[in-house]
Formats: structure tokens, C-alpha cells, sequence
């Protein structure tokens, strides 16, 4: 039986990054479905409900974590199965900043839909 | 220390019918991971017409949320998300030296409550899209 089992290179950078925005996921991720389907139900949202939970600073602040490190995991989890394909040289480059700008634009993206919900009216 | 163990080449998914346990887990694990950042982007997408106001963003949810199609895609990203939870919280014991030895084990283990939470969760999921 072999030791690790990862897809990542043992003790990197990526690979401890990838296990510390899992670890805090697993809680967001199940908090964030447990409160848009069992304590509130998916079609009941509205622009009103968004907005009152996004108006605290908390709430605000969790998602916005939430959107970036899940952006950084589900991001880097690619860009590391792709390496695993065996992606090198110019390929390599060209994907990494490719997937660099996607998730810069799904931030920013983000952190302006989380501001419209706020009434924040900078970006 | 590290010993290699050579599972052959996993990326050969022409061998799908060898794969032992772990490799299932390592397969599925993949496939739920791209399926929940392919949801990431959409979702944020679908989000931002917020930035349209008020109107078209509750347009929008309320439409896309009357669709019976959408209410089961939800059941299905439920499904994957908890999976990847679950595997992901094995791995990541794995990773600690925890539970190596019934790795086997703690992967059926999540395959069963993924599919317990899923079907737990179906009313909720779909009540008021009929
Ligand atoms: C909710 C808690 C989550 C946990 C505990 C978790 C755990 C993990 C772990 C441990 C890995 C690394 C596997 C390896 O070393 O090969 C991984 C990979 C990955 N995760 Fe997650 N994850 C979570 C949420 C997410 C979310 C929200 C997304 C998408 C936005 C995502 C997308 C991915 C992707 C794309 C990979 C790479 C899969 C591959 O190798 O192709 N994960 N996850
Ligand atoms: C079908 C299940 C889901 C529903 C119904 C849902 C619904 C929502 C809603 C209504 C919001 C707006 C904030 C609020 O009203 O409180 C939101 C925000 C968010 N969701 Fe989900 N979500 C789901 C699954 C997911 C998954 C699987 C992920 C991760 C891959 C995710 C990531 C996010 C992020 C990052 C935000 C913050 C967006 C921002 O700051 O602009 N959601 N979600």
C-alpha cells in the first residue's frame, strides 16, 4: 500500500493550500446549503432576502472568503489535474495564466454582485 | 519513506474495469471537483444580475427556480457536493496517516451517506416545483 495517495506534489506549496481551503470549505460549503435549503428554501430567494443577509458585515465577510477560496481550490484543483496530464513548457504557461484571469474575473465579479446586495456602491 | 506503489497509469481510464477502491475514489473525487467549479462560475453568473437590480434579480432566481430541470440539477449538485465533502475529509485524514489501513472502508462509507443525504434531502429539494 502506498503511502500518500495525493495527485499533488508531496509538501508543495499548492498541495498545503489546496488542504487548508478544503478544511475550511467542508464547514462553508455545508453551512451555505444548509441555510439556502433547509432554513430558507431555494426559490424563496429575492433580491430583498439577499440583501438583508448580506447588509451584515459577518455574513458579508464569510462569503466573501467563501468565494475566494473556493475560486483558489476548485482553480488550483484544475490547474494540478491538467499538470497530472502531463502539461508542460509554453502549454503550461498559457493555461496558468489563462486560469489566473478567469479567476480574477470571477472574483471581481463576485465581489461586485456581493456589493450590490450590500448597498455598497464602490467598484 | 515515501514508498511508490504502482497502481499503473490511473490517467488510462481504459482501464476503468481494474481500478480498486481507491481509484474510484480518486475518479469520482475529480469529476465531483470539476462539476462543483463549473457550478462556481454559473452560479456567479446567475448571481450577478443582482447588478441588474432588484427586479431582474428576483425574476431570474424565481424563473430558473420554477424550472422542474433545475430543481433535479440541484438534487444532482447536492449529490457531488456532498460526496466531495465527504471524500475530501477522508483524504484529507489520509493525508495525516489517519485511517490508511481501511481507506477501502471510509470510501464506501462516503459513497453511502452521500446517497443517504441525497435522498434525505429530495423533498426539500423539490417541494413546490410541481
Ligand atoms: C467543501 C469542502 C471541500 C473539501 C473537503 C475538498 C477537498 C479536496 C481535496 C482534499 C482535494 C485534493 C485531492 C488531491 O490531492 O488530489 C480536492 C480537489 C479538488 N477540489 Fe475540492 N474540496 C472541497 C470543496 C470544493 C469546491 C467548493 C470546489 C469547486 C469550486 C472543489 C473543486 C476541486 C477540484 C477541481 C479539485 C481537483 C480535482 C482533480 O484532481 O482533478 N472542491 N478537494
Ligand atoms: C443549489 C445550491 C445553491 C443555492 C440555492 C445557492 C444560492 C445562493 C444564493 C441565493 C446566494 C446569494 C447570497 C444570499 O442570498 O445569501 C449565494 C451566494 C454564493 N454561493 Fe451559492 N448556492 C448554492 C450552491 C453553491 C455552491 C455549490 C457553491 C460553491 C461552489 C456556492 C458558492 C457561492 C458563493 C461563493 C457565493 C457568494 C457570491 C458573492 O459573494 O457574490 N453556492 N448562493
Amino acid at each position: 500500500m502506498a503511502e500518500r495517495y495525493s495527485s499533488f506534489r508531496p509538501g508543495g506549496r499548492r498541495w498545503l493550500w489546496q488542504r487548508i481551503t478544503a478544511a475550511f470549505l467542508a464547514v462553508v460549503l455545508s453551512f451555505h446549503f444548509f441555510l439556502l435549503h433547509f432554513v430558507y428554501h431555494a426559490d424563496e430567494v429575492t433580491f430583498a432576502l439577499s440583501s438583508a443577509r448580506m447588509e451584515s458585515w459577518t455574513y458579508y465577510s464569510l462569503m466573501i472568503l467563501f468565494l475566494i477560496t473556493a475560486t483558489f481550490h476548485g482553480v488550483n484543483g484544475v490547474y494540478n489535474a491538467l499538470i497530472n496530464q502531463g502539461l508542460t513548457g509554453t502549454k503550461q504557461t498559457i493555461v496558468k495564466w489563462t486560469l489566473v484571469v478567469a479567476s480574477a474575473i470571477l472574483i471581481v465579479q463576485g465581489v461586485r454582485t456581493a456589493n450590490a446586495w450590500a448597498g455598497i456602491s464602490i467598484l | 519513506m515515501s514508498q511508490s506503489y504502482n497502481r499503473g497509469l490511473i490517467e488510462d481510464f481504459g482501464r476503468w474495469r481494474e481500478f480498486s477502491a481507491g481509484m474510484w475514489a480518486w475518479v469520482f473525487h475529480k469529476f465531483t471537483g470539476w462539476v462543483l467549479v463549473g457550478y462556481l462560475f454559473t452560479h456567479i453568473a446567475v448571481l450577478s444580475t443582482a447588478l441588474s437590480g432588484a427586479a431582474a434579480y428576483t425574476g431570474t432566481i424565481q424563473t430558473l427556480e420554477g424550472l422542474l430541470v433545475v430543481r433535479i440539477l440541484e438534487v444532482g449538485l447536492l449529490a457531488v457536493a456532498v460526496f466531495h465533502i465527504l471524500n475530501g475529509l477522508r483524504l484529507l485524514m489520509i493525508d495525516l496517516g489517519i485511517g490508511l489501513e481501511s481507506q477501502d472502508k471510509s470510501f464506501y462509507a462516503s459513497l453511502i451517506l452521500t446517497g443517504a443525504i441525497t435522498v434525505a434531502s429530495v423533498p426539500t429539494f423539490i417541494a413546490g416545483a410541481f
